[in-house]
């Protein structure tokens, strides 16, 4: 490998960060769904990365879970997002609330 | 090398497009490029059955999901309001736990070098990416998938079946709630008017 190991984590750790500061700061839920991709993939980034270093396909085995479950909550997710829309007309994060107790 | 920093550089403008942007088509063209260049990056760490899987799966049936649920929110209104701008509020927390998150990492990077460990006890044998039967390949993953690995791809299964469920849950209902009862029936088909007018 010829870039090191901990390039691709660093790598990794930004991207991850770039998605925790759009989940918390944007208010549309697509773009927030779309920021939790951006923080699952750059999990993904490290797990093959980590897979490469130590020439061992369980890293890869779990990306591809990580890849299921991705699919899955953005399948979730954006019905989440179209039922509450039908309800609603509004589905700024901040106004739906009506679990908020 | 150089590949790899050109890649990061186009990774990390990409993703901050994509969180950046006002209009969520514009971010999903920015995780549009994201994915691709994500799914380089795997094929130059040996995985090139995960940078097709990642190509095809997000940026092939993730993204469309998106783009499908963005058209049929944003058609004729807007669904989001222009409400009070909640960045000046949350900037200092937000901050503060990146800096948290960085340190952490620095912390754990720098008490446990990322050395390079022992390949002993690995199955699978390094090759040119493309070849067959090396690490990362088709069949090595295969292998891996099918005999040690069997469990988490059945909980795979399974993960499958609660999303679609869910999804038929949430979604799957077309008559709202708030006007079921008060709708207006649909015409039987004799009161229908006839697709093919007769007789002409």
């Amino acid at each position: 490998m010829s870039v090191e190991l901990s390039n691709y984590i660093a790598l990794s750790a930004v991207m991850f960060f770039i998605g925790v500061t759009g989940v918390v700061v944007r208010r549309n839920p697509l773009i927030v769904l779309m920021s939790i991709e951006l923080m699952l993939n750059a999990a993904n980034l490290a797990l093959v990365a980590f897979s490469r270093a130590w020439v061992n396909t369980a890293g890869h085995v779990f990306v591809f879970l990580v890849v299921t479950v991705a699919a899955a909550e953005a399948a979730i997710g954006l019905a989440i997002v179209v039922a509450a829309f039908r309800r609603a007309k509004n589905v700024d994060v901040d106004e739906v609330s009506r679990l908020h107790g | 090398m150089i590949a790899f920093y050109a890649l990061s550089i186009v990774l990390i403008a990409s993703a901050i497009f994509t969180v950046t942007q006002r209009s969520p088509v514009y971010s999903v063209v920015g995780l549009l490029v994201n994915f691709i260049t994500l799914a380089t990056l795997f094929f130059t760490l040996n995985a090139e059955f995960l940078g097709v899987i990642q190509l095809v799966v997000y940026s092939g049936a993730i993204l469309m999901l998106f783009v499908f649920v963005i058209a049929l929110l944003s058609s004729g209104v807007g669904p989001f309001s222009e409400g009070p701008d909640r960045l000046p509020r949350i900037l200092l927390p937000a901050i503060l736990s990146v800096l948290a998150g960085f340190g952490f990492l620095a912390f754990g990077v720098l008490h446990a070098p990322l050395g390079t460990p022992p390949v002993a006890h690995s199955a699978s044998v390094l090759g040119p990416v493309g070849s067959a039967n090396v690490f990362g390949s088709v069949g090595d993953f295969g292998v891996a998938l099918f005999t040690t690995q069997l469990l988490p791809f059945e909980v795979t299964a399974f993960i499958l079946m609660v999303a679609v469920i869910g999804v038929v849950a949430i979604a799957g209902d077309a008559v709202p709630q708030a006007t079921r009862g008060r709708h207006v029936r649909r015409k039987r088909s004799k009161d229908r008017e006839p697709i093919v007018k007769a007789g002409r």
